[in-house]
């Protein structure tokens, strides 16, 4: 971001006028407004999804003729291991993955948030101190902490959402001290401070609202990244049993050998629900990114 | 060709040891608090007599206060002594020195083929900024990068298990195979490397591929380019000999990222592949509870990550001058 293309936002109220025109840059973006469908699709898919199509996990099938059948007129995308209908389960996947994901992206975002406003404002110790916590956990491969932490504090959805957002953070705090270090020196922030306003007004009033525009394209990132997390944390046999995710789904096919044994209708729903979802926010991040980086867009 | 500054050299290994004390101490924290401590894990795997539990607590230190037991278990890790394993019933250590190889093998396929076919790629599609290709190679690499990399695996293990058996899909060598030469016991492994180190680097080229191509179109507006350009150097040669060398920075630290983002790559690579790794050790150990095996490839996979970002930190510094001479 260059000092010339900045804006300061004074007030909250702005960052809807931010966001709005930055909406119209999304939409024009080919890339941007990809995602957007496919992002609607799925919301569609997870809000209405449960409503016309209830999935009952105890639905098995009556006989072992109905274990991994292929796609028909009675079972659209076919059956999985105990009988139950692919298609439904994948649907019910889709609010799972949802919840995950924008759940978990907001433990995120706020402690990201926090941790880097805090690190980038108060100088000397507590800053120095707060940015070697956050490169520690920079540095930890993530996959392995989720693992072990997941697998020693319990498989349930709230565990697993917990897990992915307090490992997930660092980069928004690097993202927001970065931006708070330039911030602090620019003038219309030394004038209010030179006015006496106190360092927590300051910084939630008048720094927070110029950060956040900066962190929407990394959290939207984050967003893709968590439930990329999700469905392995579930693939790998971590996730919650009770609630039915595309991981889980993928979990089982791998376990009852649905791949060997060429149930393509088994392995395939789950994963494109995942990869569109994880596609949808990550177009969206990355044409935001465009959009709020104005120097990669004036070339 | 200049060392970095014995001082810049020590500060950096003093931030290294303090990240690996830190890792440490987690480590510690995290399975002595949490899950119970390994005598009441073995309790929960057989029937102890509460004899039995005391004499296995006083083996295992288990009686003394927090702080002296942390200071046991540096002392054997220091040794090397990282307990059994509930599922083999073999010293820990040893297993991992065994898979540590054949993940390290698996890692370096990968690799090569992740950096030669990424930076290719990203320099390909930077000189053609704005065309198709360019735009098309953006995209491919945004889709690979949002597939799952189980999920891959899984689509390969279907495709070719099921209808073009060409390459093994499971294991590390044919089982009970004798090999008359060992040129046909390599030619073996190789097959059965194929399939995971495609799957591997599929997924994570995309990454790579963005980072080179963002790096060498930032490095590409610069005056000393359009100088190239002016004198009449060829295209390939402004792009190859000027261009990329000056936009091998960011492409440093994308591999220190990247070793991370692997060894995430890998435990779900050998999973799906059942590959006789660390990866697949940690899988298991998650669906069995095995603790100490779990315990002990998590501190191996995070000592991994921190000296390869300590690597990819030393040779930034070597490959920039500005920062070098500081």
């Amino acid at each position: 971001m260059t000092a010339e293309a900045f804006v300061p936002v004074r007030r909250a109220g702005r960052i809807g006028a931010a966001l709005r025109t930055n909406w119209g840059l999304l939409w024009s973006d080919p890339l941007g407004r990809t995602g957007v469908i496919l992002l609607a699709f799925v919301i569609a898919a997870a809000i209405l999804g449960p409503v016309l199509f209830p999935f009952d996990p105890k639905a098995v099938g009556e006989s072992a003729k109905d274990i991994l059948q292929p796609p028909s007129a009675q079972y659209p995308l076919g059956t999985d291991e105990l009988g139950r209908q692919v298609l439904w389960e994948v649907i019910a996947g889709a609010r799972t993955s949802l919840v995950v994901g924008l759940v978990a992206t907001a433990i995120s975002m706020i402690v990201g948030t926090f941790i880097g406003l805090t690190a980038g404002y108060s100088r000397g110790a507590l800053g120095e101190g707060l940015m070697r916590v956050t490169d520690f956990f920079l540095v930890i491969p993530t996959l392995p902490l989720t693992i072990v932490l997941a697998a020693v504090i319990g498989q349930s959805l709230g565990v697993i959402i917990l897990v992915i957002g307090l490992t997930s953070w660092p980069s928004t705090a690097r993202i927001v001290r970065s931006s708070v270090l330039t911030l602090r020196e620019r003038q219309f922030i030394q004038r209010i401070a030179s006015l006496g306003a106190r360092d927590r007004r300051i910084v939630g009033i008048h720094i927070l609202p110029n950060v956040l525009p900066l962190v929407i394209a990394n959290t939207i990132l984050v967003i893709a990244g968590s439930i990329l997390a999700e469905a392995t944390l579930a693939f790998l046999g971590l996730g919650d049993p009770v609630n039915v995710s595309w991981g889980t789904m993928l979990h089982f096919a791998f376990q009852s050998g649905a791949a060997g044994r060429g149930a393509w209708w088994y392995i395939i729903p789950p994963g494109i629900g995942i990869v569109v979802t994880v596609l949808a926010f990550t177009l969206i991040g990355h044409s935001l990114d465009r959009i709020l980086n104005p120097r990669l867009r004036s070339r | 060709m200049r060392i970095p500054r014995p001082g810049y050299l020590a500060r950096k290994l003093l931030g290294v040891a303090a990240t690996l004390f830190a890792v440490l101490t987690f480590n510690f924290l995290l399975f002595r608090i949490l899950p119970g401590d390994p005598v009441r894990l073995l309790a929960r795997a057989g029937n102890l007599s509460p004899e039995a539990i005391e004499r296995l607590r006083q083996t295992f230190g288990l009686d003394q206060p927090l702080p002296v037991q942390y200071v046991i278990y540096l002392r054997n890790l220091a040794t090397g002594e990282l307990g059994t394993s509930l599922t083999y019933r073999r010293p820990v250590a040893a297993i991992l020195a065994e898979r540590m190889e054949n993940t390290l093998i698996l890692l370096a396929a990968a690799t090569v083929i992740v950096v030669l076919l990424g930076v290719l790629f990203g320099v390909y599609a930077a000189a053609r900024r704005g065309t198709r290709v360019d735009s098309g190679t953006v995209v491919s690499s945004l889709i690979f990068w949002s597939l799952p990399t189980f999920w891959v695996g899984l689509i390969f293990v279907f495709i070719l298990g099921v209808y073009l058996p060409w390459f093994p899909i499971s294991g590390m060598s044919t089982p009970g195979a004798h090999f008359r030469t060992p040129i046909d016991a390599f030619v073996d492994i190789g097959r059965h490397l194929v399939l995971p180190t495609l799957t591997l680097a599929l997924v994570d080229i995309g990454q790579f591929i963005l980072i080179t191509r963002s790096s060498l179109i930032d490095v590409l507006t610069e005056d000393f380019i359009l100088t190239a350009k002016a004198k009449g150097l060829s295209r390939r040669r402004v792009i190859w000999r000027h261009g990329v060398p000056n936009a091998m920075l960011p492409i440093v630290t994308a591999t220190a990222l990247y070793v991370s983002l692997i060894v995430g790559g890998t435990i779900q690579v050998e999973t799906v592949f059942s590959y006789p790794g660390m990866g697949r050790l940690m899988y298991d150990a998650v669906l069995r509870r095995d603790y100490p095996v779990l315990e002990a490839s998590f501190l191996l996979f995070a000592i991994t990550v921190i000296f390869a970002n300590l690597a990819s930190d030393l040779l930034y510094r070597y490959l920039d001058p500005r920062v070098r001479d500081a």
